[in-house]
């Protein structure tokens, strides 16, 4: 009897074995991949923070900045903040809807013709410019007939973003299923109306996630800025469209490389201001497109 | 299975005069659709061949046979969405009401306002109930919001929905289940009150009890549409249809290209228990396909 009970049990634990072992083994290297990581990540904003968040304060990010010599206490970022603010959502306006459409008419209207397969090939090269390049190239066809101005900036960081826009609208337009553009069509939909109001929609979080790391990216250039808005004012220039302006990056990277205290601090509470910014519009995004998204699941 | 002599002889088919005259015997009603020897191609490929029938008003038309004959082209050619795949192309005519569907000023857009389509799977838009059912409206302009309302509210009863959803309107279409989905796709397409609604297998990823409320559906709307629907169901089609198309594959023996075609098409209850054709016979007694 108990014999007959011994046969007819099932053993269901986990095979001892080669299999097992090698389930751990990627169980442990995948944890561990986390772990490496996470810990440069989790040093550079440690970093930043401990060293920013002193000096970060209201006037801090509204003061006029000051000569490098001064101490902490006295001055702050101000116009960087606003040149930053400016310069980057003057790109935005200029690359997003650009290439949003520009996607739209890669995946929906484009098809395989050969100015649509010219336009992604050359979206793809574009990513693959060196931000400095860009920055170069808007000095020489730019800045050298009308001067530095937050305008040139921008014209560079909506250059670095737009392929990036391009491409990843583009791979979030391929994701939307074609039953859903069928049964828009139909109902007897124009091609416009199918893309306005049932594909776009659909794809719209991946869109705006992609837009958001390719504003994130810009507002963080340095490179493109140091030709086409020159940097070093210590006032803010009102007008975006003419003179030197000033940006975040580029104060972080002047205040780095000075010896005096105040300079290298107000760099660190720059740099926190930067990651801030990002960190805020990242947030602002989710909510809004949480709204418009209440029903795709 | 296939008998090479039939297949052989099957490409050399009768005049579609002939043919059409063989399998319409009960001239009735009002043809909504008449098919006149209709090939349709994707790029070089023949996925149909030779199809010539009349879809009368009123009617519930079923279309039966195997993977590949072609049931699901020709009902997706009633509304031009064949138009949306690059490459395809059509021969022969097909008359709506009497105008030629594929003539030179026809707007495919115009035509799918008239002539609805519900799909296989269900497709609801990734917004609420209440839009998904007025999105057909609105496109046609209708902006007033009493009569949106009003339009909602009969196109949901009309599918046999509204009890289920009227509390619930505004939540995601997306959050209904299978067979409620479809339901709202029927009441999509009932929105815009076409005059014909095609349905390519509505039924066939949903359970008995689903599959039964949507062919009691099509039995109470039909005196307001014609419906045309493609089934891999035989008892379906003897359940809901008034006449029932057969489509089977001829198979080239030298070169191996399946085409499709239709071999018999009659009243459903006639060409079930007295098929006209041994390959509609060997189907519908269950020993081929």
């Amino acid at each position: 009897m108990a014999v007959v009970t011994e046969q007819s049990s099932v053993d269901l634990r986990e095979p001892a074995g080669w299999r097992r072992t090698k389930n751990r083994i990627a169980t442990v290297l995948m944890v561990l991949s986390f772990v490496v990581v996470i810990i440069p990540l989790g040093f550079v904003l440690y970093t930043v923070i401990a060293k920013g968040a002193s000096v970060l304060g209201w006037s801090f990010l509204t003061s006029q900045i000051p000569p490098a010599v001064v101490p902490v206490g006295t001055g702050g970022i101000g116009p960087a903040v606003a040149g930053t603010l400016e310069i980057t959502a003057l790109a935005t306006v200029m690359a997003v809807p650009l290439g949003v459409l520009g996607a739209i008419y890669l995946n929906e209207y484009g098809g395989n013709r050969p100015l649509a397969r010219l336009i992604g090939f050359m979206a793809d090269v574009m990513t693959g410019v060196p931000s400095i390049v860009m920055g170069l190239f808007i000095f020489s066809i730019w800045v050298l007939h009308f001067g530095f101005s937050g305008l040139a900036g921008a014209f560079a960081l909506g250059c670095l973003m737009l392929p990036v826009v391009i491409r990843s609208s583009d791979e979030m337009l391929k994701l939307v299923p074609d039953s859903l553009r069928e049964g828009s069509y139909a109902l007897g939909a124009t091609k416009a109306r199918v893309t306005a109001t049932v594909v776009l929609p659909a794809a719209l979080p991946g869109i705006v996630s992609g837009a958001l790391l390719a504003i994130a990216r810009a507002a963080g250039e340095t490179a493109p800025l140091l030709f086409t808005i020159l940097g070093g004012l210590t006032t803010v220039n009102s007008n975006v469209f003419s003179g030197a302006n000033t940006a975040l990056p580029l104060l972080i990277f002047t205040n780095a490389t000075q010896p005096y205290i105040g300079a290298e601090a107000r760099g660190w509470g720059a740099a926190l201001t930067l990651i801030a910014i990002a960190f805020i519009l990242m947030i602002a995004a989710r909510i809004v497109t949480a709204r418009f998204t209440r029903y795709s699941r | 299975m296939e008998q090479p002599e039939d297949t052989v002889t099957s490409f050399r088919l009768p005049e579609p005069t002939a043919q059409q005259e063989r399998v319409v015997p009960v001239p009735a009603g009002t043809p909504v659709f008449e098919v006149k020897d209709v090939s349709i191609y994707y790029g070089s490929f023949r996925a149909v061949a030779n199809v010539s029938l009349s879809i009368y008003q009123n009617e519930i038309t079923a279309f039966i046979g195997s993977s590949g004959s072609g049931k699901t082209t020709v009902l997706r050619a009633f509304n031009r969405m064949n138009d949306l795949v690059p490459g395809a192309r059509l021969e022969g005519e097909i008359y709506y009401r009497g105008e030629p569907l594929y003539g030179k000023d026809v707007s495919p857009i115009a035509v799918r306002r008239r002539i609805g389509m519900v799909f296989q799977k269900p497709n609801p838009f990734p917004k609420s109930i209440y839009d998904n059912v007025a999105y057909g409206p609105r496109i046609n302009g209708i902006r007033n919001k009493s009569r949106l309302n009003e339009i909602v509210e009969r196109s949901l009863r009309g599918a046999a929905l509204w009890d289920e959803v009227k509390n619930r309107l505004h939540t995601s279409g997306l959050s209904l289940s299978g067979g409620q989905a479809q339901r709202l796709c029927i009441a999509r397409t009932i929105a815009v009150e076409p005059d014909v609604v095609l349905m390519d297998e509505p039924a066939s990823a949903l359970d008995p009890i689903a599959t039964g409320a949507i062919e009691d559906l099509m039995k109470e709307i039909k005196s307001q549409y014609t419906i045309v629907i493609v089934t891999h169901n035989m008892q379906q089609a003897t359940r809901v249809s008034d006449r029932t198309a057969f489509f089977s594959v001829l198979i080239n023996p030298e070169s191996d290209v399946r085409t499709g075609t239709l071999v018999e098409y009659d009243r459903t209850a006639k060409l079930f228990e007295d098929p006209r054709d041994d390959r509609t016979k060997a189907y519908v007694t269950g020993r081929m396909g």
